[in-house]
């Protein structure tokens, strides 16, 4: 399985998401995860999906798939290019007097905040790509992990790069 | 994009029903194939007071199948109409069928009222959600204002590009209450694009594989009749000098009679079709998707072949068979660029010759049956009685692979089955928007006696509507094609294959004021049907034929196209 980033622009019509997640189901396309948001056009969005595929095959399968929706506009594979990925996750995790101070310790390298204390319990929120998230959950897992957010991953490629996808063309076509 | 439509920016105020109508004239639509309900009175309202021609089926999936054949035959988008719930419902398996085989349909489905959407309200469905999957695109209409450009956009993703079928789904409150419209709108499709004209430099490619090739072989399919290719088809094999087999879809698309065509190929096409897909060093495949049942195996699918794929739908393109020549485009623009493209035929006499002897050692072949009708048989005389030029629709079964075996086509448009979903039920029906798209020429429906049964309360369509349709059951009393499997696979273990009991197909054919005939002789079916084709009143033909015949040849599942068993006696 390889794992892959994918970005789609997609027009803000009711029901899009249905349909691209249906799409998925459909066509038996592992996601990982999505997340959509507005962009700066008004009336489009931005999917980003991160998708476990077998094959080269099945890739260019799904981002053809994902093109051919009317809704669609853009679809990028990412993953090889310069990009800027970023996911944030919400920790709360166990805190008794002598660990708090730990915790602490731990965030603060991780450049993560603290938003949201109680009496037994430290709440972190750190933003970051994948790995930099993970390995914040490793840490703080000891401590024991009462609820656990993720948003998934958001990202586009970097400023100034030439964006080249292997499979461009199709892109184009639209 | 350019889209041409003409504008005519004619603010009116309308209602919904009223905008519907209007905007379906708009697009020309000669006919909509539909059934009323609740959520689309006011529609039907409006229809009453602006006629278009209406034809009342008797069930929604038989409304659905007719807009099928209609779009089959004529090349346009069928337009269906049914209310919402259960009426929406109905359609599902036309739609997908339509999916399937890429027909353009436009489908409009009444909607509970905007307020009432999302509380389980009488009749209410989630038409848009359901059918997501099974459409190329959908629509649920918010605001009146939206409706001429939504019905614009929907006939032109139905019938462009790759066709489909495009649904749209409009709540009562939208049809009834009106608005001031605007139909001047333009269409503003910026995520659908298709791609029409081929990449030059991939043709030149192509050109030369073609130039190098020792042993080509063309797979056209029912790409090739939608981009209405034939002709261009037919340059290309002659001037290059390369066999050509059709997909199951793709009949009537080249010449059956043609030295270049080697027959259907696929789970029950011929064996030179098969040998030359497996054989070949190089495989065009021009507007076929590479379905399961056409590739076998696909392990072995030609294994030694550069394949060259012409679609223009780029998911096609490699998706189940790698391929080195992708070509994304029209089929007619780029057989037309092809056959532009200088360089001499390929030179493969030697193949040509190799083929042949496959065809004159490996024929379609079936018994001689003396007391009970051989339904190969059968096939073969109704060809010739109406001179191979009927327009021919089928069922799914034995009966479908038969007719495609036997009733070759010499041109296009003429073939109507239910190949990607195999839909029992499809082919009557279908056969009526069929003779509604070419009232003028003989059409024959070819069906098997359990699919008829799912579909055959549009009987009464032939009498309402004095359509001379030809109905030929080919009555073998059984589900033959499940009943051959049983007997090949399952050990001839006949589960609920074999009907126990059947209704009297020629008093169902009178209590409907048509025609019924029953037949158990082939003379008996060739002097009948030696009248009966040609006559203008419809028909019921109930063909008694031998209950044990199988399909032959065949590709059994699992095996690859060079397995073939069964093509010999
Ligand atoms: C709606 C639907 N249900 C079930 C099937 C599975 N099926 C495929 S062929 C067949 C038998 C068809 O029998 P009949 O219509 O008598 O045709 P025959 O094969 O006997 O020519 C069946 C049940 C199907 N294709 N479609
Ligand atoms: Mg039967």
């Amino acid at each position: 399985m390889k794992r892959r980033i994918v970005t789609a622009t997609v027009l803000n019509q009711s029901g899009v998401l249905n349909r691209v997640t249906g799409l998925f189901t459909k066509r038996h396309f592992n996601i990982e995860s999505i997340t959509v948001g507005h962009t700066e056009t008004e009336g489009i969005s931005k999917m980003t999906f991160v998708v476990n595929v077998e094959d080269d095959r099945q890739i260019e399968q799904l981002l053809k798939q994902l093109n051919k929706q009317i809704d669609v506009l853009k679809v990028s594979d990412i993953t090889n290019q310069a990009i800027v990925a970023r996911e944030l996750a919400l920790i709360k995790v166990l805190a008794t007097g002598q660990t708090r101070a730990e915790i602490s310790g731990i965030v603060e390298p991780f450049r993560a905040l603290i938003i949201d204390m109680s009496r037994d319990t430290l709440t972190v929120q750190v933003t970051g790509d994948a790995e930099k998230i993970e390995a914040i959950i490793e840490l703080l897992r000891p401590y024991g992990i009462k609820e656990l957010a993720r948003t998934g991953i958001t990202a586009f490629t970097r400023g100034f790069q030439k964006s080249v996808t292997d499979l461009k063309h199709y892109t184009l076509l639209k | 994009m350019k889209v041409k439509v003409k504008a005519e920016p004619e603010e009116q105020r309308l209602t919904g029903a009223e905008t519907l109508i209007h905007a379906l004239k708009q697009e020309k639509v000669e006919v909509v194939f539909g059934y009323p309900g609740g959520a689309v009175l006011p529609i039907y309202d409006a229809l009453y007071r602006n006629p278009i021609r209406h034809v009342l089926a008797r069930h929604e999936q038989g409304a659905i199948h007719a807009a099928e054949g209609y779009a089959r035959v004529s090349g346009k988008p069928g337009v269906v109409l049914a209310t919402s719930g259960p009426g929406a419902t109905n359609l599902v398996t036309g739609i997908t069928d339509a999916m399937m085989d890429s027909l353009p349909l436009v489908i409009f489905t009444g909607q509970v009222a905007s307020g009432v959407i999302g509380t389980d309200a009488f009749q209410e469905a989630d038409v848009t959600g359901i059918t997501m999957p099974i459409t190329k695109h959908n629509y649920q209409v918010r605001d009146l204002k939206d409706l001429p450009r939504i019905v614009k956009e929907a006939f032109h993703i139905a019938s462009n590009g790759r066709p489909g079928p495009v649904l749209v789904d409009i709540p009562k409150d939208v049809s009834a209450t009106a608005a001031e419209v605007n139909f001047g709108g333009k269409v503003h499709l910026p995520g659908f694009q298709p791609t029409k004209n081929p990449n030059v430099l991939q043709i030149k490619k192509l050109n030369e594989a073609i130039e190098s090739a020792k042993k080509p072989v063309i797979l056209a399919g029912a790409g090739i009749l939608h981009a209405k290719a034939s002709e261009q088809l037919r340059a290309v094999a002659e001037s290059k000098n390369i066999p050509v087999v059709h997909t199951l879809l793709g009949l009537g698309g080249f010449p059956a009679d043609h030295p270049l065509f080697l027959g259907m190929g696929g789970m029950h096409g011929c064996y030179a079709a098969n040998m030359a897909l497996y054989e070949c060093d190089l495989l065009v495949n021009i507007g076929a998707r590479f379905d399961d049942r056409l590739t076998g195996n696909l392990k072995t699918f030609a294994p030694e072949a550069v394949v060259a794929h012409i679609d223009v739908d780029p998911a096609e393109i490699g998706k189940n068979v790698e391929t080195h020549i992708p070509i994304v485009g029209d089929a007619k623009a780029a057989l037309q660029k092809l056959a532009d493209e200088q360089g001499s035929s390929s030179m493969c006499e030697e193949w040509l010759v190799h083929l042949r002897q496959y065809q004159q050692e490996y024929p379609y072949w079936h018994k001689e049956l003396e007391d009970v009708i051989s339904p190969q048989k059968l096939i073969s005389e109704i060809h010739s009685l109406t001179g191979g030029d009927a327009i021919v629709t089928t069922d799914v079964g034995q009966h479908q692979m038969w007719a495609a075996q036997y009733y070759t086509f010499n041109d296009p448009h003429k073939w109507v089955t239910s190949g990607g979903l195999g839909t029992m039920g499809f082919g009557f029906p279908a056969a009526i928007g069929a003779q509604i798209a070419e009232p003028d020429k003989r059409v024959v429906s070819i069906v098997g006696d359990g699919g008829f049964q799912m579909t055959s309360e549009e009987l009464i369509l032939l009498r309402e509507l004095d359509l001379p349709v030809k109905i030929v059951i080919v009555n073998n009393g059984t589900l033959g094609m499940v009943r051959q499997w049983q007997e090949s696979f399952y050990e001839q273990r006949y589960s609920h294959s074999v009907f126990n009991l059947q209704p009297d197909f020629v008093k169902l054919a009178d209590s409907y004021g048509v025609r019924g005939f029953k037949v158990s002789t082939i003379e008996e079916a060739k002097a009948l049907l030696s009248e009966v084709l040609n006559d203008d009143e419809p028909a019921l033909i109930d063909c008694r034929v031998c209950a044990a015949e199988n399909v032959y040849p065949m590709v059994a599942p699992g095996t690859g196209l060079h397995e073939m068993i069964g093509v010999k006696p």
